[in-house]
């Protein structure tokens, strides 16, 4: 492929990619309004367009001409740079994810992913891990006590479930031998028995998926781990000083690494764009992208579910379950896979 | 000029400027954060010499992990601003001439003497399974040894923090 044609293609893609990223952020932001509101009994948005489906648009709109406070007694350098990390960091992490096979344009096959690299799981992991900073210097540079709290919290938690979520990846890596996702998702082709699909969660990893789910919940700060804006304890954590975009940075930020936590699961248990596949070639070449929406939707979904039904962990409840179950868990389940595979 | 080496030029200057300012700040969260730019540059080197993983670890273990737990502990203690005394000023008068001293004999016995001939990109394994077969076949015995130190380490840490009257108590 020449180098212009990359370019073109790359540019191409990255544009389409982040536009659907934000419609997808905007888009979960109103799905959770009207699931948990029929959770709770109630309507959610109505008002704004059909079933109230233009409901994120005004929500922009408000939030870009609402007054931009900064209070007095910030530090004002990192007061403006977190949010901006925060964000950074979610947008980037979605760069290696791959979302369906090859398509082939003018005789150039060009791969459905931003870019291939062979450590792309490593790459996610790292990008996310730098994530921290956004949260935790939030909650420094607002000086203010409820802020710092939310951000103390934030990190410890980050950083203690962190290695329970590494150690559940290491399993699947075990199994599919590479760290690119490409071929972790190529690995599970296929089916068993003609009918169970050949996927990683009905191929020993049935334990390493749930450590994985519980430790991605604590990791993007959602119910029951959202300690650290937890509203009858902090009034809203880290990001209480925050209005304007600047707040909907944080909340952006949270929406898309919930998208990319389940674009990660789909690839790493679910078989990624794995489906049933027919029809005319137009209809085969799209299939796989739809397949991998569907799952990743299925997954936000549960994000949503679960908001709507569990109440918050205790912070003492949350550091032991990390620490006390869930690591051990995860050590138990890794020398169970090595063995299995080894045999 | 290459694309390779103006990338390792600007990773170089980002890395340099980083170390300044870390010296430079007063506040120990902007010296912590320094810290940081100098890690991810330095993961940017490694990935021009084509160690992909060892660029992935770096980020993920030195600039994601352990520095989260600087600024963690930053945060924590509250630390404030440096304050000057006469022995920092003393410090910085023989300090700076000595550090610029030391890397200056550093840089010329790395570049004249060592004999080291230019590495392109690439040519050192740099691939994970390479890696791992130099760690858990070559070097098996060291890396184990160090992993027993630092369990040591761990265990001296907590040893060290944990209150003897509050263990005795609970003796009782």
């Amino acid at each position: 492929m020449p180098v212009h044609v990359f370019i073109i293609a790359s540019l191409i893609k990255s544009v389409i990619v982040l536009l659907v990223l934000l419609t997808g952020v905007a888009y979960s932001v109103w799905l959770e309004r009207k699931v948990v509101g029929h959770i709770q009994n109630r309507w959610g948005p109505t008002r704004v367009g059909p079933f109230g489906l233009l409901q994120p648009l005004a929500d922009g709109l408000k939030f870009i001409f609402k007054e931009d406070l900064t209070p007095p007694h910030v530090y004002r350098p990192l007061f403006l740079a977190a949010p901006m990390i925060a964000l950074i960091f979610a947008l980037t992490s979605i760069s290696v994810i791959p979302f369906g096979n090859s398509i082939t344009v003018s005789g150039y096959s060009i791969p459905l992913q931003i870019t291939d690299v062979n450590i792309g799981l490593l790459m996610i992991l790292g990008i996310t891990s730098m994530g921290v900073y956004g949260v935790a210097l939030a909650g420094w540079s607002s000086n203010n006590k409820y802020s710092l709290l939310g951000g103390l919290r934030a990190s410890a938690q980050m950083v203690s479930y962190e290695i329970a979520l590494g150690l559940s990846l290491v399993g699947v890596l075990i199994q599919s031998g590479s760290f690119s996702l490409r071929t972790i998702v190529d690995a599970q082709g296929g089916h068993f028995w003609g009918f169970i699909p050949r996927w990683n969660i009905f191929h020993g990893q049935l334990i390493g998926f749930f450590i994985y789910l519980m430790a991605a919940f604590a990791e993007t700060n959602r119910v029951p781990f959202d300690l650290p804006e937890a509203e009858s304890e902090l009034v809203a954590g880290y990001h209480t000083e925050y209005s304007a975009m600047k707040f909907a940075a944080f909340f952006m930020a949270e929406y898309a690494n919930m998208i990319t936590v389940g674009c990660l699961a789909t690839l790493l248990f679910f078989g990624g764009w794995h489906g049933p596949i027919g029809g005319p070639p137009w209809v085969q070449a799209l299939l796989p992208v739809f397949w991998f929406v569907v799952k990743v939707v299925c997954f936000i979904f549960l994000y949503i579910w679960v908001r709507g039904t569990l109440p918050r962990l205790r912070y003492d409840q949350l550091m032991s379950f990390g620490w006390k179950f869930l690591l051990p868990l995860a050590i138990v389940n890794l020398i169970a896979t090595a063995i299995a595979v080894v045999w | 000029m290459s694309l390779h080496l103006i990338l390792f030029l600007v990773f170089g200057a980002i890395c340099v400027a980083g170390a300044v300012n870390l010296l430079v700040q007063r506040h120990p969260i902007n010296s912590a954060l320094s810290l940081i730019a100098v890690m991810a540059a330095l993961a940017g080197e490694y990935l021009l010499l084509g160690a992909e993983f060892v660029a992935a670890i770096q980020v993920i273990v030195y600039a994601g992990a352990i520095m989260v737990l600087f600024v963690f502990v930053i945060m924590l203690l509250n630390a404030g601003e440096e304050e000057e005394t006469k022995g920092s000023r003393v410090a910085s008068l023989f300090g700076v001439p000595g550090m610029l001293t030391g890397a200056v004999l550093m840089a010329w016995v790395v570049l004249r003497r060592s004999g080291t001939e230019p590495v392109s990109i690439g040519a050192l394994p740099g691939h994970p399974t390479e890696i791992a077969h130099l760690l858990f076949h070559d070097f098996l015995l060291p890396f184990e040894v160090t992993s027993v130190l630092i369990l040591i380490a761990i265990m001296g840490a907590v040893v060290l923090a944990s209150k003897p009257e509050a263990t005795e108590r609970k003796a009782d």
